[in-house]
């Protein structure tokens, strides 16, 4: 199973890519939208890449409650873990 | 049983012979979007990538605005109008539920006894159109086809709703479809997925608008629209160059439906496309035109010279439905 570490650092890379935000920037207590600009629908290809890099299922009305780097990392390790 | 029917016999290759077009004069730009939405010019242009768009004038009908672009498709696939043997117009703006504006179209173009007809795909409505025309030419049940994407959307959106009042817009492409030595258009691949009919449509059925005040808009639930075009679809046009049987790395020009910037950037980013290929970006423009986006797209790209005779487009509509298809075919 994936350390808490090495979820942040794979999301931050996924954020990165989609987002262009420096990966260093994506730390656990960094907000999606008001830290790193990361918009809505940057938001869904941010999800959509971290459901296929973590094998896991992000529903739609979950994103919502997802607003910081920390909630998508304990979101991802709950489901991986269930 | 004793009688024995003939069957016909059409053509081994199709292509587009050519391509025509109809923007609306009245350019619309997001200063004017933004006197009845509260948002801004930056977030429009960040969510949409959408500059400035055109809507038509009482005068540019769904019939004039066809008529335009199917005339200059005739004239650029040098056809003479009355060998035309159906006409297939794709339009959800046509406010008519019959008849279909497809038959004035073509005593409109000079092909007053062709088959004609209107189909409803929304957005894959021009390539849903290039495929049936396409397989009418193979089957000699016509020897050329005009195919017609049309949209006066700015007709039916509410200027209010800050969510799509800056997306939809007007206008017109068409195309000649015919016999070719070689092959110029590839296999479909298309499909629906009617579980998510209520992502993208009318609010209301016009019935119910009947007893209202209440013209029915569109709707559009963004998120689950993006998701689904974004990834969905680009495997849906990867699967077109696959049956094709062209290469990414052969292709010249990626021609998606202009629903929206980050769309086209996303499917683009999914499909890995080499850097050479030419993307479309007429929304910037144009706005999102559904069923005349592509033919539009295609358009600028001729007039500009990103596209040339002889290129490799991919080509992918899809919307409301939820209905999609893809092919690649040669430019004329």
């Amino acid at each position: 199973m994936a350390s808490t570490e090495e979820i942040r650092s794979n999301l931050a890379e996924i954020v990165n890519e989609i987002a262009g935000i420096p990966v260093e920037d994506v730390q656990l207590d960094k907000s999606f939208t008001d830290d790193l600009d990361v918009d809505s629908l940057s938001m869904v290809e941010v999800v959509v890449a971290a459901e296929e890099k973590f094998s896991v299922k992000i529903p739609d009305d979950e994103v919502k409650n997802l607003k910081t780097v920390g909630d998508a990392v304990a979101f991802i390790e709950r489901a991986q873990n269930g | 049983m004793t009688g024995q029917i003939n069957v016909s016999t059409g053509a081994e290759h199709t292509a587009v012979l050519g391509l025509g077009s109809y923007r609306p004069r009245r350019v619309v730009t997001n200063a004017e979007i933004l006197e009845q939405i509260d948002s801004s010019d930056e977030w429009i242009q960040t969510r949409s990538g959408i500059k400035e768009r055109r809507w038509a004038s009482e005068d540019e009908t769904i019939l004039m605005m066809s008529t335009n672009a199917a005339k200059e498709a005739l004239a650029d696939s040098g056809i003479d109008p009355a060998q035309i043997g159906c006409v297939v117009v794709a339009t959800v703006t046509h406010l008519y539920q019959t008849p279909a504006i497809a038959t004035q179209l073509a005593v409109a173009v000079g092909a007053p006894t062709a088959a004609a007809f209107d189909i409803s795909a929304a957005c894959a409505g021009f390539c849903y159109g290039v495929s049936l025309a396409s397989d009418m030419v193979r089957a000699g049940s016509a020897k050329y086809v005009l195919v017609i994407g049309v949209e006066r959307l700015s007709d039916i959106t509410d200027r209010t709703d800050r969510g799509t009042a800056f997306i939809f817009a007007d206008g017109a492409g068409a195309a000649v479809i015919g016999p070719s030595d070689e092959p110029g258009i590839g296999p479909v691949v298309w499909g629906s997925d009617g579980t998510q009919h209520h992502v993208i449509s009318q609010k209301e059925s016009w019935q119910e608008a009947a007893g209202s005040y209440q013209w029915p808009h569109l709707t559009m639930d963004g998120n689950p629209v993006f998701r689904w075009a974004s990834f969905e679809m680009a495997k849906t046009a990867q699967q077109a160059l696959d049956v094709a049987g062209v290469k990414a790395e052969d292709l010249d020009l990626f021609i998606p439906h202009q629903a929206n910037m980050r769309i086209t950037d996303a499917m683009r980013r999914t499909l890995k496309l080499p850097e050479q290929i030419k993307v479309a970006r007429d929304i910037e423009r144009q706005g999102n035109t559904s069923a005349a986006s592509i033919p539009l797209a295609i358009s600028t790209m001729r007039e500009n010279g990103e596209a040339k005779s002889g290129d490799l487009a991919l080509i992918i509509g899809f919307g409301a439905g939820l209905v999609f298809a893809a092919q690649v075919i040669r430019l004329p």
